[in-house]
């Protein structure tokens, strides 16, 4: 995948017009997350009922990358139930390579079965300085999560 | 304008591809790049002159010793002071934490107060928020004006007789601004204050001449005028020098050590603990004698032609905007510019794919973003290799960013 193709699609879509974008009223959970180096910051929230999230919202300034994660991240976590989530968490991690693993987590075949738009970014493997920036809300979630407890 | 074009080929670095392009170095405000006889100096130091100095009776040593103190000898001619005024160091970082520990520890007391402007980088600002901790001084901010210099007025109205200590950039590494250090210097030193100033951006780029500046201490590094990481000045007046405590004991700083206490090695050694920066002092040596050849009124020339040339170019660009003074007799050649809403780190990305390396962030100086009200800005710097052609690599650039990201 060249740089464009990266940039042209959902990305950009998810930069301009971030999803949950905004502060929940009463969370049950909430994390700041900030990158010290590049100043990108996101404040993840989430409301939890019956074990599930119910609501998140992630609210942030910074790059494409990690503000376009953090939007893909709230729709593909928002009403899953904890281990869903933790799946979901696992799987992103193998696909950007945070995690080690051989599994195949993402199916060249059925693109978007596993993650949906998620897996667009999985071109930011081939910049490896910016794979922090698309990891930045997902550690603020779990820290989210972590807050929770 | 200027052709020092002739000199590209003394760096070999500027040859080789980035990406699949010919590299386009526009980060020398963060390190510059080094010249074949800065780099081969270094090598044949370590090939065939190695030994530890001040110390070896033996003739490698001894030749090791004059060699260190002869790239003493030269710094301290190509700023204009005495070479017992010279202390080396890893570099500006470690030269101001030298001042705030071994001047301001010792006479900051609770009320003082320590000048700064917003236009610092951390490494003249953290420094002193650690002494002041200790001391219980506290730190004043002098802002900018609109048109991106120091706001005077601010300035001297600040500047009360709690004023102690004045840290100030003589060129910001964000703005570019270049400050005027002897007006700051003659009213602080009226007001009873020490000036301590962060020359790591103003030594590479222009003559600086600290008599001239009226500088009490003055700081920069090696890596970012031709020289090699790792070795840095601290320029100090000999009477303030003599009554500066050491921040670093060890080997090398002393005269005599008791049980208890010691006594220090005549300036400027007193503050050179442990083993020196040797090779990269010699580095520093070959990068003074190559920029003296050049000449630094033709060093400042090329940048002032280039830094109009790029500041024209990047104003045809829609939604661009520059932080930094258009007036080419205060500024240097550090450009931050953002363009449109386009994440500075992307526009990195971006150009990085087309071989032209910037910087993208917050350069180090965070209460500046912040007063910019931008958390990131992208900079690109210039030095003696670079050519109009390289603003033009960076234009064409900006325009795909625009195009990648459907800005109309």
């Amino acid at each position: 995948m060249s740089l464009n193709e990266l940039y042209r699609g959902v990305i950009l879509d998810h930069y301009r017009a971030p999803r949950h974008h905004e502060h929940l009223a009463a969370p049950d959970g909430s994390a700041e997350g900030k990158n010290p180096l590049c100043g990108d910051e996101v404040t993840v929230e989430v409301k939890v009922e019956d074990g599930a999230v119910t609501e998140i919202g992630a609210v942030g300034v910074g790059c494409s990358i990690s503000q376009a994660s953090a939007s893909m991240m709230t729709e593909a976590i928002v009403g899953k139930s904890r281990p869903e989530i933790d799946d979901i968490v696992h799987k992103f991690k193998v696909m950007m390579t945070i995690e080690d693993s051989d599994e195949d987590v993402v199916d060249p075949d059925r693109p978007g079965a596993a993650l949906g738009d998620l897996e667009a970014l999985q071109g930011v493997r081939k910049f490896p300085v910016r794979i922090k920036c698309a990891d930045l809300p997902w550690i603020t979630l779990e820290q989210a999560l972590e807050d929770l407890e | 304008m200027s052709d020092l074009t002739h000199l590209r080929s003394d760096f070999p670095i500027l040859a080789r591809e980035m990406n699949g392009h010919p590299l386009v170095y526009l980060d020398s405000a963060a390190t510059s790049q080094k010249p074949r006889s800065v780099i081969d100096a270094m090598a044949e130091f370590s090939r065939t002159g190695n030994a530890n100095v001040h110390r070896g009776a033996y003739t490698l040593s001894n030749d090791a010793t004059d060699r260190y103190e002869e790239a003493r000898l030269r710094v301290a001619g190509f700023i204009g002071a005495d070479r017992r005024e010279v202390a080396f160091n890893r570099g500006t970082t470690s030269a101001l934490n030298q001042v705030a520990y071994g001047w301001g520890l010792y006479n900051l007391k609770p009320g003082d107060r320590i000048l700064l402007t917003l236009m610092e980088h951390h490494a003249n600002i953290v420094p002193w928020q650690l002494v002041a901790r200790h001391t219980g001084a506290e730190l004043v901010y002098a802002p900018y004006a609109a048109n991106y210099t120091l706001d005077r007025d601010k300035f001297h109205e600040l500047l009360d007789e709690r004023v102690r200590i004045v840290g100030l950039t003589a060129m910001s590494n964000v703005l570019g601004t270049i400050n005027p250090v002897r007006e700051l210097a003659d009213a602080a030193h009226a007001a009873g204050a020490i000036v301590v100033v962060d020359a790591a951006q103003a030594v590479p780029h222009m003559a600086v001449d600290v008599k001239d500046l009226d500088a009490d201490f003055l700081a920069f590094s090696g890596h970012k005028m031709l020289g090699p990481t790792g070795i840095g000045v601290l320029y100090g007046k000999l009477e303030l020098l003599e009554q500066m405590e050491p921040a670093e004991g060890g080997g090398e700083m002393i005269s005599d050590v008791q049980l208890e206490a010691s006594t220090w090695a005549e300036v400027p050694h007193k503050f050179e603990a442990g083993t020196p920066p040797i090779a990269q002092a010699i580095g520093l040596g070959a990068a003074i004698e190559y920029l003296e050849k050049v000449g630094m009124d033709a060093v400042r020339s090329h940048e002032v032609d280039i830094t109009r040339y790029a500041l024209d170019q990047l104003g045809t660009i829609d939604d661009l905007t520059i932080y930094g003074p258009t007036d080419l007799d205060v500024r240097g050649g550090a450009v931050s510019f953002t363009l449109a809403d386009i994440h500075p780190h992307d526009l990195a990305t971006i150009l990085d794919q087309r071989g032209i390396a910037i910087r993208a962030g917050h350069h180090c100086a965070r209460p500046l973003a912040r007063s910019l009200n931008q958390p990131a800005t992208a900079r690109a710097s210039f030095y003696v290799y670079n050519s109009p052609g390289d603003v033009d690599a960076l234009v064409a650039g900006l325009h795909e960013a625009r195009e990648i990201f459907g800005v109309a």
